[in-house]
This record gives C-alpha cells, sequence and structure tokens, in this order.
C-alpha cells in the first residue's frame, strides 16, 4: 500500500473517531467541517474557474431557509409555525424530523443548484472584480430579502423544531452529517479535478477568451461547475439550520462578512487552485479563530485582519503555492527527455 | 479547387475608423492564403470578423457554404475554422500536456463525456504532436514558464490537436528568432501537406509569406489593394507604394 494511500485512511479514520475520542470538542469539529466544505466549494469556482465568487454565501442562507421550509412544510403549514413560533408549541414526531432532515438538506442542495444556474447565467458575462461585487449584491440582497417576508418569519427568523432524543448525541449526529457531506464532497473533487471537465475550467481560468476561441462550451462549463458548489453549500445549509434550531436572515443565514469572506480567506490561506489547500486553510484558519476568540477576544478581529495581511502580503499563492514555487518536482513539474521516462517506466 | 472561406463585400466600422471597407476575398480549400498590408491596415479585424469576434456592418462571410457571419465565436470553432492570437495566448498555469489535452475537437464532445478522462490516444496524439512542434521534452513544465518563441509553437500544436479544417494565423512568426522562423514553415508546410489544414495567415514577413502562400491579399487603409500569386503581389506597384508610402 502506497503512502498516499495510508495517510488517506489515517485521516478517515481520526474523522469518524474524533467526537466519540473528544466529545467536548464536537461542535468545534462540525463547524470545521463546515469550513471545509463551504473553501473547497469556494475554490471550484474561485481557485479552479478563476471566478472569485463573493455571494457563495447566499446559497448557504438559502439551503437554511429551504430546508427548513420544506421540514417544516411537509407536517405543517410553513406561515403558521413561523407566526406561532413563540407563543404555540409545534411538536414533531422522531421519524418526522429526521425525514425532515434529509428530505430538507437533499431539496435544499437541488434548489441552491437550480438557483446557481439561474443566478449564473445573469453574473457570468461579469469579469474579474465584476463578478465578485455582482455577487456579492446577490448574497446581501438574498438576506434583505428573506427578512421581509412574514412567511419566512421576518427579520425574526425562523425556530427549528427541538431535536428528539439528548443533546449529547444530537451534537454527535451533526458532526457526522457535515463530516459525512464533506468527505463526499472530497472524494468527488479528487475525481472530478482529473476530468476533462475541470480542465476546461482551468482554461477558462488562464485565458477565458483563448477557451472560447477553441470552441469550449465555456458557459455550460461555468454554469454546471457553480451548480455542483451550490448543490453541496446549500446541503451544508440546511445542516446547520437543524442545527442552529434557531436562525435569523442577516446575522446567521446570509453572513456575508463573517463566514461569507472566511470561505475566502481559508482557501488564500491554503492555495488556491488545488485539492488540498482549501482544507488545510479551513483548519488553519478555524484553530486560529477560535484560539483568538477564546483566548484574546476584544482583539480577535485585529488578529484576523492581520492574518489576512501576512497572507495577501507574503503568502499570495497560499500554503500550497509557496510549496508548489519552493519544491515544484513535488507537484510533477520536470523536463523529462524521451528516455528518461522509458528507464523511469 | 473550391473556395472554403467566402468573404463577400465585409464593412466593419469603429466609430470613425473604417476598419474594414468591401473586402471580398476568397480562401481556396487545402491550399496556403496569405493576407498582408502594413500595419493598421485592417487584416487583424478581418480575422476577427471572420471567427465571429464582433458583428460585421454589412456583407457576408460563409465557411464550407455556411453563413457564419451571425454565429459567436465558440459555435465557429466548433465547425473546425479555429485561429491563433498575435499575441500568443495558452493557458499559463497549466503544463504543456494540460493545454494540449484541453485542445481536443470540442464540437464531438457532450457535457456527459467531459467527465471523463483523456483516453490514451489523445494523450498520444497530444505528445506525437509536441514532439512535431518540438517541445515534448518540457511537456511537464507550466506553460506559462515557457518562453515567447516555445509559447507560439505550443499555440500552434494546441490548434493542430483541435483538428481544424481552417487555421487562420496571425503573424505566427511575429517574435520567433530567425533560425527558428525556418523550423516553424517546414512545420506549417507539413500541417497543410500532412494534415490537409487549410492555413489563411496574416504575416509581415515577407520572406515567409511569399515562400509559402500561393495566393496573397493585400489591404491597406481597410480597403482590399491587390491580390494575385506572390510573384505577382512583388512586382505590384501599388503594394509597393503602400508598404513604403508613396505620394
Amino acid at each position: 500500500m502506497s503512502r498516499n494511500a495510508i495517510l488517506h485512511i489515517v485521516l478517515l479514520a481520526a474523522t469518524i473517531a474524533a467526537p466519540l475520542l473528544f466529545p467536548a470538542y464536537n461542535a468545534f469539529l462540525a463547524t470545521l467541517w463546515l469550513f471545509i466544505i463551504v473553501a473547497l466549494t469556494w475554490d471550484m469556482t474561485g481557485g479552479q474557474m478563476g471566478y472569485n465568487s463573493l455571494g457563495n454565501i447566499f446559497f448557504y442562507g438559502t439551503g437554511m431557509y429551504v430546508g427548513a421550509v420544506i421540514a417544516i412544510g411537509m407536517y405543517f403549514p410553513v406561515g403558521e409555525w413561523t407566526d406561532a413560533a413563540r407563543s404555540e408549541l409545534f411538536l414533531m414526531s422522531p421519524g418526522q424530523y429526521y425525514t425532515g432532515l434529509a428530505v430538507g438538506s437533499l431539496g435544499a442542495g437541488i434548489f441552491c443548484a437550480l438557483a446557481a444556474l439561474i443566478i449564473g447565467a445573469l453574473t457570468f458575462g461579469l469579469r474579474g472584480p465584476y463578478f465578485a461585487i455582482g455577487t456579492l449584491g446577490v448574497a446581501i440582497a438574498g438576506g434583505e430579502i428573506v427578512s421581509n417576508i412574514e412567511w419566512l418569519g421576518g427579520g425574526q427568523g425562523i425556530s427549528m423544531p427541538n431535536p428528539p432524543g439528548d443533546f449529547d448525541s444530537f451534537k454527535v449526529l451533526i458532526y457526522y452529517l457535515f463530516a459525512g457531506l464533506g468527505v463526499v464532497l472530497f472524494i468527488f473533487l479528487r475525481w472530478f479535478y482529473q476530468t476533462r471537465f475541470a480542465a476546461a475550467i482551468n482554461a477558462i481560468r488562464d485565458d477565458e477568451e483563448k477557451a472560447e476561441a477553441m470552441g469550449i462550451h465555456t458557459l455550460r462549463y461555468k454554469l454546471v461547475t457553480w451548480a455542483i458548489a451550490a448543490f453541496f453549500v446549500g446541503i451544508a445549509g440546511s445542516i446547520s439550520a437543524f442545527q442552529l434550531i434557531h436562525f435569523e436572515p442577516l446575522e446567521t443565514a446570509y453572513q456575508t462578512i463573517n463566514l461569507g469572506i472566511f470561505m475566502v480567506v481559508c482557501v488564500l490561506l491554503g492555495g488556491k487552485g488545488t485539492l488540498w489547500g482549501p482544507v488545510i486553510g479551513a483548519v488553519i484558519f478555524h484553530v486560529f479563530k477560535e484560539v483568538t476568540w477564546n483566548y484574546f477576544l476584544g482583539g480577535q478581529w485585529i488578529a484576523l485582519g492581520a492574518l489576512i495581511v501576512v497572507i495577501v502580503v507574503f503568502f499570495q499563492g497560499g500554503l500550497m503555492g509557496f510549496f508548489r514555487r519552493r519544491f515544484p518536482e513535488w507537484f510533477g513539474v520536470r523536463v523529462e527527455t524521451k528516455g528518461a521516462t522509458e528507464t523511469a517506466s | 479547387m473550391s473556395a472554403i472561406i467566402e468573404v463577400s463585400h465585409v464593412s466593419k466600422s469603429f466609430g470613425g475608423v473604417h476598419a474594414n471597407t468591401d473586402i471580398s476575398l476568397s480562401v481556396e480549400k487545402g491550399g496556403i492564403t496569405g493576407l498582408i498590408g502594413p500595419n493598421g491596415s485592417g487584416k487583424t479585424t478581418l480575422f476577427n470578423s471572420i471567427v465571429g469576434y464582433h458583428p460585421i456592418d454589412s456583407g457576408s462571410i460563409r465557411f464550407e457554404g455556411r453563413e457564419i457571419s451571425r454565429m459567436l465565436v465558440p459555435e465557429i470553432a466548433r465547425l473546425g475554422l479555429l485561429r491563433t492570437f498575435q499575441q500568443t495566448r495558452i493557458y499559463g498555469a497549466m503544463n504543456c500536456m494540460q493545454n494540449m489535452l484541453i485542445s481536443i475537437p470540442h464540437r464531438k464532445m457532450t457535457l456527459w463525456e467531459a467527465f471523463r478522462r483523456n483516453s490514451p490516444e489523445e494523450k498520444e496524439r497530444a505528445e506525437h504532436l509536441l514532439e512535431f512542434v518540438g517541445l515534448y521534452e518540457k511537456r511537464l513544465l507550466q506553460a506559462g514558464s515557457l518562453s515567447f518563441g516555445q509559447q507560439k509553437l505550443l499555440e500552434f500544436a494546441m490548434a493542430m490537436m483541435n483538428e481544424p479544417t481552417v487555421l487562420l494565423l496571425d503573424e505566427p512568426t511575429a517574435g520567433i528568432n530567425p533560425t527558428l522562423i525556418n523550423g516553424l514553415i517546414d512545420r506549417l508546410k507539413r500541417a497543410n501537406s500532412e494534415y490537409g489544414i487549410t492555413l489563411f495567415i496574416i504575416e509581415h514577413n515577407m520572406r515567409v509569406i511569399m515562400n509559402m502562400a500561393e495566393r496573397i491579399y493585400c489591404l491597406a487603409y481597410g480597403k482590399l489593394l491587390a491580390s494575385g500569386t506572390p510573384a505577382e503581389i512583388q512586382d505590384d506597384q501599388r503594394v509597393i507604394d503602400a508598404y513604403l508610402g508613396a505620394h
């Protein structure tokens, strides 16, 4: 067995064992997986395709609302539920709860993928910073629109049904949902980045006009890539809705200045356009964030700002980019003559 | 031989600048056709019109008998009418092999096929073409790290990978050192004779274009000035005046 395979198995075992070994850190680890998911999906367009979206948080927020509406709406009228959040108590059986969680999350993923196709068709005409600002506008508008719809609880947000069973095992369940989604996403991307599809979006990143001149179906690849990313973010959003039990539109769901920016910082920290970069970046960033939030409260935003400055000034390609420049041969960059390949193989 | 590209009465202006005025020309199937003219005479504008970069104001452009003047760039490229750029364009962050492999003909590739890996035949063909232009040893290097001349060769190999029917080359020898130019001329000729690709070339290097083209068109001030065999063009006083500036 190769060293690489052993590394993957060890990581997978650690992922499965983590909540049992460190029960006190369950919430921390669940959020870590959320960061990995949003970083990996952001990198699909930002790193691999060259479209720096600041609006991916839109799919997170929309995923929350769609997941909640489906889960509640399957059994109760949504308007009455949100209206009665404080006064009247609706009760859900465990069966209803878990069905709602599964169907709601899947529905959220599909809804967000379709939304990405529509928003993408409108915004992929924008290039560079204009695309970033355009998508940021979509995310901000999303939050503002939702907070004005009374049916969705308006600015109050939505209170989700209480999880059945004891709270500790619920936290373990949430961890495994995020971790499972993250692992599926990682395996999917590992395969996806080997396909011709991925080569096409890399070509779009490097020179879109050239890609068009070579006959590549640029818009089609851009839309499908973003839709796949939105699918995973939407599911993650829905799981978050169940995890948080109560959420509101501007600070939790469409949190453009928090998670919406954090996902970008994670990728920049780890290295854009690589498979492992967003994962490594998410781990470092999340640990850094938790440490400063816990031990440096009051100065946490300053520390975060300093971190971003350091990355942008000294590590423009992120950690993976740094290694790539120092050790290009690790990444298969080498001069190879015909004779050399024959002896090597 | 029959015409594969027919340009008839094409005009294009940008604001008050008449880049092309009533230009008619045709490119013979299977041949090598040249397009010359002083700087700013509208050669690249004509190329851009043919491959669909901008709509033309009037006239018609036909490729294999089909009207293409209203089609989009990728659609025209998928028909088999491909162009290279004056300022060489390659995918800089990808290595040469990846550059080659994504240049496979996209007219056949459906969305589902995109989710597959490249076939061994495609890899073999990519390696063969990289060898054809002399870049085989550099195939795992980042394309952006190659020299300008090498990038030009890579761009040419990528165009070959796309199996075009017609290749529009915008100054293929500009910026390439004189020793390499001979190799490039040889390869262009072989692309034409061995692979049967029709070539339509913009070129400033007279030695190159006179050596290669069977028929040459000369533009000046956005108008078609002269056309004919290389010998006829070389003796045409109007062409000489256009280049040297007669008063």
